[in-house]
This record gives structure tokens, C-alpha cells and sequence, in this order.
């Protein structure tokens, strides 16, 4: 359960596939158009419910609850050993060369 | 409601950037674009104060010696150019894009626009958010983010979260062209200005990179710079720098443009979108962009590179890659990956240049999550594709196979003749305005538009003509 003034993600299919633009690609043209924002919860709901948000631009926007203060996904990743041998071999050569 | 939108783009438009472009039309494919810069925006003067007061700008200029030792060691003797790298990392929200997006919100604020709107994947949509904040006006930053299974870019999600550390509301989509039908109704709901990429404002705001990368080459070393490279996407940062070493007086520095290899890949597909590990600044964008120029959201792009360069080359995926690793390991800056697209092939043209001369890659960013080659390249491997060490100029596939160099001495560039784009331009302009026949004024602004002359537009307008017959 959401409460009121919650800082969700909301998602809508803006276009239907066959609603989009002439000229896409195959692959792209098979799939809708769709959206995902945050904004703050305007009334209580449950996860799936059609909800209205208020955007951080002041919008009220309508679109289906898919998460509760939703999480930044993206990392550092994982080192790489096509990267970590670089910085010695690079050292390696200014080190015979002074 | 697509279709309605789509009829009403001038109009929404119009009042959007509040530009009356008609007036600068000239007949067909023509129009006055010099006017055009001269009259809408602002004076060189007057950029330089609103981004002294929004503190965008006087950015260092720093010289990369170690890179320049390690290129010597496989340059010819007396080859091997100094390289400087302007830290544009420095700028406000971490990029050059600072330039651009203060003259645009400045020119929001001063008109009494309530918000700002840009349709950007990169580092502009932070600038504008940025901007937004220091005048207290609303923004919203629309991202085309996701590929159809909801998996989004690393560097794309970053710059979502930097808009809304700004306070931008971010709107994040699929892939598709669609995203500037969605923009028109952003802008047409809300009454924003249209922080577009390609107005005067956006290319004026750049100008003053010129300048400064030309004045404190100047100051320091007592004449301009022999070259500046610059990463190519949609133009603009081409065209701001070189008419900004153009006013400073570096009339002779030569003008490089640089693209990450992505040929092959398609922008709008939906299976290819994750398989990019660069965002911005490849030849999805470097080559059409300067073929046709005015493809662009606003009926006449500010952004024409082919008035510029004297030469474009491309750098692979793993010769970035390896560059963003040397930069920090070697010279103690953690940066990119934009600028280190122009620093790749700065490496590689740098070998061939006199050891006295000096060469500047004009641009850095922030990096971090999300846009570090360790996230970009744990991502990359998700998607199925190879990543390892090799001859990247021989072995990099784009969305296929990431070959990362282990020395220097495999770092070089791609030629990509200017030539194939100015043909390429003459084949868009056939195409867009449905003729094979143009008129002694539009002949004279094509040669104008891509540094040729009236007889090499003419011979390549008979060229194409022919193909057309056969």
C-alpha cells in the first residue's frame, strides 16, 4: 500500500503499436511506446491501481502504480581485467622512460 | 491525437522557442544563417556575462604530459604533438553542455516562460536542470531510455538521476522517434520554452569553448593551437568551437571532428539500442547530422558542421574505453566518456603532428556510475556482447565485439572523408526537397553550407542526378 504523498514511479503505454510513426524499424514497430515517471503520490493506492502524481515540474499525471520510492538501478559494474592491465602497462613504459 | 500533434509542430513550436524563422528564409533549401545567429541571439559579450553570473565557463586548459611522453614512444623522431585537454568537467552540472543550456534558460527566464523543456539522453538534460535551478524556473528533461523489455542504458539512468538531483521531472521512454511527438506535448500543455539543442542559443552558448581553448593556447604558448579535436554528434559542439576559434582569430587551427564507430547499428531499433555502449557522440548521430543538418526539432538547425571541419575520423568503442582507462591511471582524471572520444583520436593524430605542435581535445565530463567502462562494459557484457583485449581498428564489431587495446601504439583513427558527406548532403537535399534542379541561390548557400565551391556543388549535383537515371 502507497500512501498519499509518496514518492512513486508511475507507467503508461503512450502508443499502441499500431498507433506509431511510419518508417521504424521492424523490431520497433512490433512494441508499444511507453513511459515511466516519478512524482508524488496524489491518494492512497495498492501496486497495479491507476493512481494521479504530481510531477517535480508541477504536473498531475494519471498512469498505473509500478513502484514505491523507486531505486537508482545503475552500479559501477564489475572490474574488468581487459581494463585493469592498462594502468601498469602504461606505468611500466613512463617508469623505463624516466 | 499523434496525427493532430504532428499537424500543429510549427505552430507549437513557434511559441515555444518564440523564433520566427520564416524570416530568415531565403528560397528552397536556402536561407541566411549567418542573420539568422546574428540576430536572435546574443552578443559574444553578453554570453560571456550570463555565464560568468550562472559561474558556466573559464574552464582550465590542462596539459596531458605523460599521454604525450607515451605517444612519443611510437611517433617518428620529432613527431608526437603536445595535447591539451580543456576540463569542461568543471562547468556547473559536469560538462560543456553548461554553455549551451545558459544563454537558452537565460533567454527562458528573460521572456517570462514559466519552464523549460529538452529532449535529451545526455549530459544537456543535467545542464538545463541546472540552469533551471539558478533561476528558479520548472524543467522537464524527456530521455528516450528503455529498450521494450524495460532495460535501461547505465550512462542513460545516470543522467536521468542527475536531472532529478537538479529537480527536473524526467520522463523516460522506449525507443522511438516518437519522443518528439511526446515533447510537442509536453510543450504545447505546458507552455514551456523549448530548450532545443539546435537554436542559436544552443550553438552561441559554445562559442565562448572556442574562444577560451584559442586565447589560452595563445597566452601561454604565444600562438593558437594547431588543431582542436571535437566529438561530433549533432553538430553543435562543432559549430560553437569553430566559430569561437574563428572570433578569437584562430582562422588556421584546424577544425577535427571525431565519432565513436557505430556503423551498422540502427537508431531506432529496438534490439540495437542496448547494444551501444556510447550514448552520444557516435556515427548515429555524427553522420546524418551533418548530411542534413535541419532534421532537427526546430525548422532550422543552428548546428552545421560541415561549415567547419577540415577533417572527420572515427575512434573505435575499445579505443575509448582504453583511453578513459589511460586518462585515469596516467594522468590522475577520472573522466569521460564523452571527451575521451576526441582524446582517443587526439592520440592518433597526435603522432603525425610535429612534437612542437600543440593539439586540444576541447571537452571532458563527470563520470561515475553508470558512465564508468567498468559499468558500460559489465552492461555490455549482459547484453551478449564480447569484450576483450585486441587490435580494436581490426577487431571491434559495433553490437557485436568490443576489442580494447592494451598500448598505444594500436590506437589510430578511422578516416571518414568529408567529401562522402558533402556528397551525402547534396543526395539529402535531392531527397527532402523532391528536386533535381536547384536554383543559383540555393547552389550558392549549399557551397556556403559545406565549405565547397559553386563548381564542386554543381559536379556533385550532376553526379547524383546521373545515379538517379541509372
Amino acid at each position: 500500500m502507497a500512501k498519499k504523498g509518496e514518492w512513486v514511479k508511475i507507467h503508461d503505454v503512450i502508443l499502441n503499436p499500431s498507433d506509431r510513426a511510419q518508417s521504424l524499424p521492424d523490431d520497433t514497430k512490433q512494441v508499444p511506446f511507453e513511459m515511466w515517471l516519478n512524482g508524488f503520490l496524489n491518494h492512497d493506492a495498492k501496486i497495479g491501481e491507476i493512481v494521479e502524481i504530481t510531477t517535480l515540474s508541477g504536473r498531475k499525471v494519471k498512469g498505473t502504480l509500478v513502484e514505491i520510492n523507486p531505486r537508482y538501478t545503475h552500479d559501477f559494474g564489475e572490474p574488468l581485467p581487459e581494463l585493469l592491465k592498462i594502468g601498469p602497462i602504461l606505468k611500466s613504459m613512463l617508469e623505463k622512460r624516466d | 491525437m499523434y496525427e493532430e500533434i504532428i499537424k500543429r509542430k510549427n505552430e507549437i513550436i513557434k511559441k515555444a522557442v518564440g523564433i520566427d524563422y520564416s524570416k530568415f528564409e531565403i528560397e528552397g533549401i536556402a536561407f541566411d544563417y549567418e542573420r539568422m545567429m546574428k540576430e536572435v541571439s546574443y552578443t559574444f559579450d553578453e554570453i560571456k556575462k550570463i555565464q560568468s553570473e550562472t559561474q558556466v565557463g573559464n574552464t582550465p586548459l590542462v596539459e596531458l604530459k605523460n599521454l604525450t611522453k607515451l605517444v612519443r614512444m611510437y611517433s617518428k623522431k620529432g613527431k608526437g604533438a603536445r595535447i591539451f585537454l580543456k576540463d569542461e568537467a568543471t562547468n556547473p552540472s559536469g560538462s560543456f553542455k553548461d554553455r549551451r543550456a545558459s544563454v537558452s534558460v537565460y533567454h527562458a527566464k528573460t521572456h517570462n516562460y514559466k519552464g523549460v523543456i529538452a529532449a535529451t539522453s545526455g549530459n544537456y538534460g543535467a545542464a538545463v536542470a541546472s540552469q533551471a535551478a539558478k533561476y528558479n524556473l520548472r524543467v522537464i528533461i524527456v530521455q528516450e531510455t528503455f529498450d521494450s523489455k524495460h532495460i535501461g542504458q547505465p550512462e542513460i539512468l545516470e543522467k536521468g538521476r542527475a536531472c532529478e538531483a537538479y529537480g527536473a521531472e524526467v520522463v523516460q521512454l522506449t525507443v522511438g522517434p516518437e519522443l518528439f511527438y511526446y515533447t510537442l506535448k509536453l510543450l504545447d500543455e505546458t507552455g514551456f520554452f523549448d530548450a532545443s539543442l539546435y537554436t542559436p542559443f544552443g550553438i552561441a552558448g559554445i562559442e565562448t569553448l572556442g574562444y577560451e581553448v584559442a586565447t589560452q593556447v595563445k597566452e601561454r604558448f604565444g600562438k593558437f593551437p594547431d588543431a582542436v579535436v571535437i566529438t561530433h554528434a549533432g553538430g553543435g559542439n562543432v559549430t560553437g568551437t569553430a566559430r569561437g576559434l574563428k572570433m578569437a582569430g584562430a582562422v588556421n587551427t584546424k577544425v577535427i571532428g571525431a565519432s565513436v564507430d557505430l556503423r551498422g547499428l540502427h537508431m531506432a531499433s529496438d534490439h540495437d539500442f542496448n547494444r551501444k555502449s556510447f550514448t552520444t557522440g557516435h556515427t548515429g548521430f555524427g553522420i546524418p547530422f551533418a548530411a542534413y543538418p535541419d532534421r532537427v526539432d526546430v525548422p532550422r538547425n543552428a548546428a552545421r558542421s560541415l561549415r567547419y571541419l577540415d577533417r572527420y575520423v572515427l575512434v573505435t568503442q575499445g579505443e575509448v574505453f582504453f583511453t578513459t582507462e589511460a586518462l585515469a591511471q596516467v594522468e590522475g582524471m577520472m573522466r569521460g566518456p564523452a571527451g575521451n572520444t576526441s582524446l582517443a583520436a587526439a592520440i592518433g593524430i597526435a603522432k603525425e603532428m610535429d612534437e612542437d605542435d600543440i593539439l586540444v581535445v576541447q571537452e571532458t565530463e563527470y563520470t561515475g556510475a553508470g558512465k564508468l567502462p567498468s559499468a558500460q562494459l559489465t552492461f555490455a557484457k549482459k547484453m551478449g556482447i564480447t569484450v576483450k583485449n585486441g587490435d580494436s581498428l581490426k577487431e571491434d564489431v559495433p553490437g557485436k565485439v568490443i576489442a580494447i587495446p592494451e598500448s598505444i601504439e594500436q590506437i589510430g583513427v578511422i578516416e571518414y572523408p568529408l567529401e562522402n558527406l558533402k556528397r551525402s548532403y547534396i543526395k539529402e537535399a535531392i531527397k527532402i526537397y523532391d528536386k533535381k534542379e536547384f536554383s543559383e541561390t540555393e547552389i550558392e548557400f549549399m557551397a556556403k553550407d559545406t565549405r565547397s565551391t559553386i563548381d564542386e556543388i554543381k559536379e556533385r549535383l550532376e553526379v547524383l542526378r546521373n545515379d538517379k537515371i541509372r
